[in-house]
């Protein structure tokens, strides 16, 4: 019996490529919040999960969205500091489930080969 | 994974508020100056943010770099006072002083401190981040 490791180890190592990726897309809001006609972006989680449900090959390229504001401002941009920051501070915990998941899978893979 | 980016995008964020700070302290250092001639008068200076993206391969996003495009020098209306004895005063006795609002400058400052940490905060979570991956299956 051959040991896939990507199968064991399932969809967080995606997921914590996702996160990144994200964290880079806020990251990119929250330096550009006073930048004049800057459009807040945001990446699509939902396709991911269908698409790797669909049954689709894991890769790093994800949809990506502008996001609607909740009230336009004069100089056409359309970060909102608060939300933006709630949003990076969430997904940077996601980030440490991700992790946290990926790291128990590893420990579960080591006790099943020292066999204890 | 690209955390190389997350950095720029932190860095370049600072070094655009701490140019913006500068501006500020410019101008506030220079409030109430008063000049010879109207052309000679100083001119609060204001940073114009814009947007960088990196090239990326296809299908591939970019984060968003801040950068400051350039400084221009505000058109608001000079503080023309009515000083005759003043050295400065021209025929009609006026004497320009610089169009500096130092209130505006003040609420500019702590905009601009605000967003630095914010960057600095990015910068400290992406490097958590990293830390955290790097450790992974030694717990």
């Amino acid at each position: 019996m051959a040991i896939n490791l990507d199968a064991a180890l399932g969809i967080h190592p995606q997921t914590l490529d996702f996160r990144v990726e994200r964290t880079k897309i806020l990251a990119g809001n929250l330096a550009n919040a006073e930048t004049p006609g800057y459009k807040a972006k945001d990446l699509n989680f939902q396709a991911l999960i269908s698409g790797i449900n669909a049954g689709m090959p894991a890769s790093s390229q994800y949809e990506v969205g502008y996001r609607v504001p909740y009230q336009t401002s004069a100089d056409q941009n359309t970060v909102e500091l608060g939300k933006e920051q709630a949003r990076y501070s969430q997904n940077a915990m996601d980030y440490q489930t991700s992790l946290t998941f990926l790291n128990m899978k590893i420990s579960g893979l080591k006790s099943a080969i020292e066999g204890q | 994974m690209s955390f190389g980016e997350i950095y720029q995008i932190a860095g370049a964020g600072m070094h655009a508020q701490s140019i913006r700070l500068n501006t500020v302290a410019s101008n506030l250092a220079n409030a109430g100056a008063a000049a010879e001639t109207q052309d000679s008068a100083y001119r609060a200076l204001k940073p114009v943010f814009s947007t960088t993206y990196n090239q990326t391969q296809a299908g591939e996003v970019s984060g968003a770099q801040v950068e400051v495009a350039a400084i221009v020098e505000t058109d608001a209306p000079l503080d023309m006072r009515y000083e005759p004895d003043h050295p400065f005063a021209d025929d009609q006795g006026y004497v320009a002083y610089s169009n500096v609002n130092t209130v505006e400058e003040m609420a500019d400052m702590m905009a601009a401190s605000r967003s630095f940490e914010t960057s600095v905060e990015v910068m400290n979570q992406a490097r958590s981040m990293q830390q955290g991956l790097l450790q992974l299956g030694t717990k």
